[in-house]
């Protein structure tokens, strides 16, 4: 393998690691917080995705310029975040958090099922492509072989931008120590004034937003089908149960790593590609259980 | 008392009612298509067009008067599903359609054999089901991938005879694995001196053909096959196009007809297109014919999307079960054929939809012409269309009757291309 090769597996690897770790942030985020494994988190993911291809596509075909797919990537992913992941901690999670995990893990299951059936009914079974974004934004060449702006610059910056602004909210902002308090311990927390049910509503609500921001930002760059959810929610759990649950840092390192085996293994063995994000959470777990960041705890009941 | 005993003289007059064959009320027909998961991009579109199909056909009179319900099983549930429902729904059917998934259609062809019931094999492509078993119950009212992918190979070696070096692209699944295998052993014993570059299965559903793009610049092949299909071709020709690898490698793609209208402006001229058979909705045989014609236009305004190939397959079956009943009935002088006259009407059948008339060989396997075409933008459409079409013979494209595919493949050589009758149009 020379250098060249070395360095263009980097890149694929870069870039793929950074949109899998944005969804897998939202997940690990809600699990650190919230002690809960939001199974329903791949369909956000997916309907962020096909909420940015509907409303770019209607957005442009009203003749506006393409750069606007940009801020409706946002827009859709806080829609999704609010208008699902709201109403989805307030009606549903907010009664079970009392309840067995394996219970709570079947209704956010559940609601998984439902919203899949949801975006067939709204957006069919046929694919979507919308690639406007990424097509404004032009390719660039490296070593010979053309890359995406999109891909290859800025959705690593977004990750990085989103890793780093998220550690900065939760360690230096008001809401941020509220959140981290809650964590902590949240019935001391509670009995020194902190309204738990608003920290673990906002929580949610962040986590859905990032979920369907993967969801957008993934949007340019492949098709938008039915079970895009389900693959992401596999591959995103794999992530953040090899970082350690909750561990944000953790998940953008095991993302990247992860990125990196799968872009390596299609240069050195590809048959072996599609294994590779499992080989790794199987190693680690094997020698560490509780993730390569995580620390044993002891069972929330 | 009474009561009771009228009850059992009715129940067992029953079979001698069904022995006379009366005419039934309605000719019930299962069909298993895919109306979830990936595979609906085909299943569903094959589902419209037989609803669209079998109410003109009503309209008509049906089939010597009875009408036609069509009763769907999803083939997307599982097989356990499916297998449940087939075994179900055949109970009351005359006749079953099925499946899109070759290997559905290794699980229900020989289920339909016990349970007795005919079976069309209307969309699945494996080669394998008539090679290594004989059906009595079962037929298959269009090609296989043998024909599909020598029809590929042959249109390949006819249109870019110079080409030196390949890669591909498949999904890792059974379909991807033999496509491969039949397509690379063609290659290998007509054309031995091109390399191989690389061969790549990402998962099945893969969202991301990053890696692979990238590696494939770096290789530069000069031919890159891919028999991918649905969200997978999409995704892999959308990023292939977004990154400019479609300007320097002519890509293969024998099932881009299913994929030409939602691909729009991203699928350049020059590389090469196949249909699974004679489909297309500008066929240049068919298209001034008035019922193609009607045909194309209905399923444009039901739907809003043109026909693709798993539409004409279904409307294959529908006229193979026509054709069938109509022959059952005419030789047999009856009103209703019995099922041994409707397997005895199916050998040798030749029927037509929106193709070329197609032919059941002795071992029941259709035999259907092949359309290739090399993709071009005219502006007139908002996505490619074909030109520099051929149309091959498909009885040439298939090993002879218990000749296994593979191994007839072998003893093919560099003059099998020219052997191969074409008919060629510009577009």
């Amino acid at each position: 393998m020379n250098l060249t090769i070395f360095l263009l597996a980097l890149f694929d690897g870069i870039s793929y690691a950074a949109l899998v770790f944005i969804v897998a942030l939202g997940l690990t985020l809600i699990f650190g917080v919230m002690r809960i494994l939001n199974v329903a988190h791949g369909s956000l993911y997916a309907i962020g995705a096909y909420a940015t291809a509907s409303l770019t596509s209607y957005v442009l075909a009203l003749g506006f310029a393409p750069v606007l797919a940009f801020p409706l990537m946002l827009v859709s992913a806080v829609l999704v975040g609010v208008l699902l992941g709201g109403p989805i901690e307030w009606l549903l999670l907010r009664r079970i958090y009392n309840k067995p995990e394996v219970l709570q893990l079947l209704v956010t299951f559940a609601v998984f099922m439902i919203l899949e059936d949801v975006q067939r009914l709204v957006w069919g079974t046929q694919p979507y492509f919308q690639a406007s974004a990424l097509q404004a934004l032009g390719n660039v060449t490296v070593f010979g072989v053309t890359y995406t702006v999109y891909q290859l610059i800025l959705l690593p910056v977004l990750a990085v931008t989103l890793l780093l602004g998220l550690r900065f909210f939760l360690r230096h902002t008001v809401i941020g120590k509220l959140i981290l308090a809650t964590t902590e311990d949240r019935e001391a927390a509670q009995s020194i004034g902190i309204d738990a049910d608003r920290v673990f509503l906002f929580t949610f609500v962040v986590g859905a937003v990032l979920a369907g921001l993967g969801g957008a930002l993934a949007s340019p760059t492949t098709s938008i089908l039915p079970g895009m959810g389900a693959d992401m929610i596999v591959l995103s759990f794999a992530v953040i149960a090899t970082a350690g649950l909750g561990q944000i840092e953790g998940a953008a390192i095991t993302a990247l790593l992860i990125g990196l085996g799968r872009s390596f293994a299609v240069y050195v063995w590809p048959e072996v590609a599609v294994l590779v994000p499992y080989l790794i959470m199987v190693l680690v777990l094997l020698v560490r259980p509780e993730g390569l960041f995580g620390s044993p705890v002891a069972r929330k009941i | 008392m009474k009561k009771l005993f009228v009850t059992t003289a009715l129940c067992a007059a029953l079979p001698f009612g069904a022995f006379a064959q009366d005419k039934p009320d309605t000719l019930k027909v299962g069909m298993t298509t895919f109306l979830t998961g990936s595979a609906s991009v085909f299943g569903v579109p094959a589902r419209d067009a037989m609803d669209l199909m079998v109410a003109s056909l009503n309209e008509a009179g049906g089939i010597n008067g009875v009408p036609v319900e069509v009763i769907y099983i999803d083939e997307g549930a599982g097989a356990e599903a499916l297998t449940s429902e087939f075994r179900r729904v055949s109970g009351e059917a005359e006749v079953m359609l099925s499946a899109i998934s070759s290997g559905n259609c290794q699980t229900l062809a020989p289920l339909a054999e016990d349970l007795q019931v005919p079976n069309l094999m209307w969309d699945c492509g494996t080669q394998r089901i008539f090679e290594e078993n004989d059906y009595k119950y079962v037929f298959r009212t269009q090609a296989n991938a043998t024909a599909e992918m020598m029809a590929a190979v042959v249109y390949l070696l006819k249109m870019k005879p110079d080409f030196q070096t390949i890669a591909v692209v498949n999904q890792d699944y059974a379909w991807g694995r033999d496509s491969w295998d039949i397509f690379s052993t063609a290659l290998k014993a007509m054309k031995p001196e091109v390399e191989v570059l690389g061969e790549f299965f990402p998962k099945f559903g893969s969202p991301d053909f990053s890696t692979e793009i990238s590696r494939l610049q770096a290789l530069r092949p000069d031919v890159i096959l891919s028999t991918s299909w649905g969200g997978d071709l999409d995704t892999f020709v959308q990023q292939a196009f977004q990154r400019g690898l479609m300007n320097s490698s002519t890509f293969v793609l024998p099932l881009a007809e299913s994929s030409l209208e939602r691909l729009g402006s991203s699928l350049p001229a020059g590389h090469v297109v196949g249909a699974r058979g004679d489909h297309y909705f500008l066929h240049p045989e068919r298209r001034d014919d008035e019922d193609f014609k009607t045909f194309v236009s209905d399923f444009k305004e039901s739907t809003g999307s043109i026909p693709i190939y798993s539409v004409f397959h279904a409307a294959q079956a529908l006229e193979a079960m026509k054709a069938a009943y109509a022959r059952a009935i005419e030789e047999n002088g009856t009103d209703w054929p019995t099922e041994d006259q409707l397997l005895a009407a199916f050998e040798g059948l030749e029927f037509q939809a929106y193709g070329r008339p197609i032919t059941l060989r002795e071992d029941n396997q259709g035999i259907e012409a092949q359309l290739m075409g090399m993709s071009v933008q005219t502006g007139d459409y908002p996505f490619a269309t074909l030109e520099d079409i051929m149309i091959f013979d498909g009885a040439q494209l298939l090993p002879p009757v218990g000749e296994t595919s593979i191994e007839w493949i072998k003893g093919l050589d560099a003059s099998f291309p020219d052997s191969v009758e074409a008919a060629s149009y510009d577009n």
